[in-house]
């Protein structure tokens, strides 16, 4: 049972990733991707990981994906590519080389490694019982974790802010013909 | 699949009557869930027509009451358009991705059983204990969330595949609309986690047994966000800038026909469906009540929770026949200023109290200092967006002056 679970939902991810990578339209490729996210999910479901399998659709494809695919059809580059143009030459084949060397990497470990690629039980066995799932994960991320959760939400809070600052827009009117006496009132006027 | 294999009842020694029943709880959800949405539509037709002082449907059937099944019928023998400038499988693909998370939302809701003096809710049928609800995955309502952001790319694709400028500007402005509310959506089901303690449906039901229902327990604010924005969820008025029908035509599905456009129509009123049958079992107790004949017991529980669910789908048909449309930038600065905030800061006040709880702190003392910090954040937050609006017209103001000299 376990083995056909897995085998479907391997083919379902691979497939998924696949076709992330040989569609030419931004959008269909976003639609793989939503694919392989549930292949994953459903991974989870499998390694009684019950919470991380709904996170995963929760946030992974309900949020990071469904925005890639408002920013595409927002922005209006939801045509199909010509994938024959090759922006930076020489580009392809050194792709190639990296991704077949990452992919040789991950295999080396995880065929040598003893005990599981980290050592760690959750990296290759369930967590738990199902049911308690999220108490268990809840307890780990706020008593021997919590230190690296706070400096996970500092991260956002910072991203958050960097984005904020990003995209206001400049008070001062940039163009130069512009009086200088003048504008030191207005914002004078105005105050900070 | 997912759910099948979720669910405790199945878990262990599956025979065959374990697996008939459950084939049976799905065929009568299914059926129950269809035939409820074709009466829905007519009681909406009906109530509005009567707030607008008109008749309704009233030719097929008593009372019109078969208009929908008509309109059906209508629906599936008509032809079936496909645009030319459409992306052909993301467009046959989008009704789906609409109508089934839809339909898989309603398997984790409670309608019925008894969990009162300790009763865990379980009915027999044929000799099995079972709970009233298709499937009670221990994630619960997180499967709820996880269903309704699935549902956004019904939406979203619609639009995107039709090809044409209307569709796509009514799910650009969907995609946006409903991401925006899920976040309070679920900032405001938190607070029900927090003083339920648990994420399955039926512990949070049977939380709520005596009277202590979630909507007191949580302080009515959470109940409030949840409808507001489950309401903007749904996409209804005064929430329906999606279909707005003045400035899109008939927005996200203007390119869809025949039975497709039946599909979405259909996902509509079972997400309406849904949507208030998940708020009263979130926050009005679910199935539970008052039994007051003992000899048909199992029936109280059933009836209580329909009567709930009526009065939410009464509550939605009545704002969209009294409440204007929203423009655009309030709906934004509901969700976004006011909604979110306001549901993260009573989250907070709710864990305060139950750490309180835990410590022996004083109700009375937790709660008023709760507030009183809780109402210090809010004006920050109100001066600082006051701020950044006076400088955003600041900034207005140079660069019309700075235009001004430039001529």
């Amino acid at each position: 049972m376990e083995t056909v679970v897995f085998l479907i939902s391997a083919a379902v991810i691979l497939s998924g990733a696949l076709g992330v990578i040989f569609s030419k339209n931004p959008v269909h490729s976003a639609l793989f991707m939503v694919q392989t996210l549930f292949g994953v999910a459903v991974l989870f479901v499998l390694l009684e990981a019950t919470f991380l399998a709904a996170i995963q659709v929760i946030v992974y494809a309900g949020a990071i994906v469904i925005l890639f695919v408002f920013v595409i059809t927002l922005l209006g580059v939801d045509r199909a590519e010509d994938l024959k143009v090759e922006p930076i030459s020489g580009q392809r084949p050194l792709a190639v080389v990296i991704g077949a060397s990452i992919f040789g990497i991950i295999l080396t470990v995880l065929i040598l490694a003893v005990g599981g690629p980290t050592g760690e039980q959750a990296a290759n066995n369930p967590l738990g019982n199902a049911t308690d799932n999220t108490r268990i994960l809840g307890e780990a991320l706020f008593s021997t974790q919590v230190f690296s959760v706070e400096l996970t939400a500092l991260l956002l809070t910072v991203a958050v802010v960097g984005a904020v600052v990003l995209s206001t827009r400049p008070t001062k009117p940039l163009i130069s013909s512009l009086d200088e006496k003048q504008n030191e009132t207005v914002e004078e006027e105005g105050g900070e | 699949m997912m759910i099948v294999a979720l669910d405790p009842l199945l878990s262990s020694d599956i025979g065959f009557s374990v697996v008939a029943v459950m084939l049976l709880k799905v065929v009568l959800a299914f059926a129950l869930l269809m035939v409820s949405v074709m009466l829905v539509i007519w009681f909406e037709r009906k109530i509005v027509a009567d707030m607008h002082n008109r008749v309704g449907p009233s030719l097929a059937g008593p009372w019109g009451i078969l208009q929908t099944l008509a309109d059906g019928i209508k629906l599936f023998f008509k032809e079936d358009l496909l645009p030319e400038r459409a992306d052909r499988v993301v467009f046959r693909l989008a009704p789906y991705l609409s109508l089934v998370p839809a339909f898989l939302s309603f398997a984790i809701v409670p309608i019925g059983g008894d969990f009162t003096n300790g009763g865990d809710g379980t009915v027999s049928i044929f000799g099995h204990r079972t709970l009233l609800q298709v499937a009670d995955p221990p994630v619960g309502i997180l499967l709820f969330l996880a269903l309704s952001s699935i549902a956004v790319y019904g939406v979203m694709l619609a639009g995107w595949s039709s090809g044409s400028k209307y569709p796509l500007l009514g799910s650009v402005r969907a995609s946006a609309q409903m991401i925006s509310y899920e976040a309070a959506l679920g900032l405001s089901m938190a607070t029900v986690f927090l003083s339920s303690g648990t994420l399955s449906t039926s512990g949070i039901v049977s939380g709520q047994a005596t009277w202590n229902w979630n909507l007191l327990a949580t302080g009515v604010i959470p109940f409030v966000i949840f409808v507001i924005a489950g309401t903007a969820e749904l996409n209804r008025p005064p929430f329906d800038l999606v279909e707005a029908e003045q400035e899109l035509v008939g927005g996200f599905h203007t390119e869809y026909s025949s039975i497709r456009f039946a599909l979405f129509f259909l996902a509509e009123f079972m997400n309406m469906i849904t949507m208030s049958a998940i708020a009263v079992t979130l926050f009005l107790g679910g199935p539970n009540g008052p039994i007051l004949v003992k000899q048909i017991a199992w029936v109280w529980p059933i009836l209580w929770f329909f009567l709930k669910v009526m009065a939410f789908l009464f509550t939605f048909v009545w704002l969209r026949a009294t409440l204007p449309r929203l423009r655009y930038d309030q709906l934004m600065d509901l969700g976004w200023k006011v909604l979110i905030p306001a549901s993260l800061g009573w989250f907070l006040l709710i864990a305060s109290l139950n750490i309180g709880k835990d410590r022996g702190w004083s109700t009375f003392l937790v709660v008023p200092i709760g507030l009183v910090i809780l109402s210090l954040a809010a004006l920050l937050l109100n001066g600082a967006i006051k701020k950044a609006k006076d400088s955003s017209l600041h900034a207005a103001d140079l660069s019309e002056i700075s235009e001004g000299t430039d001529q």
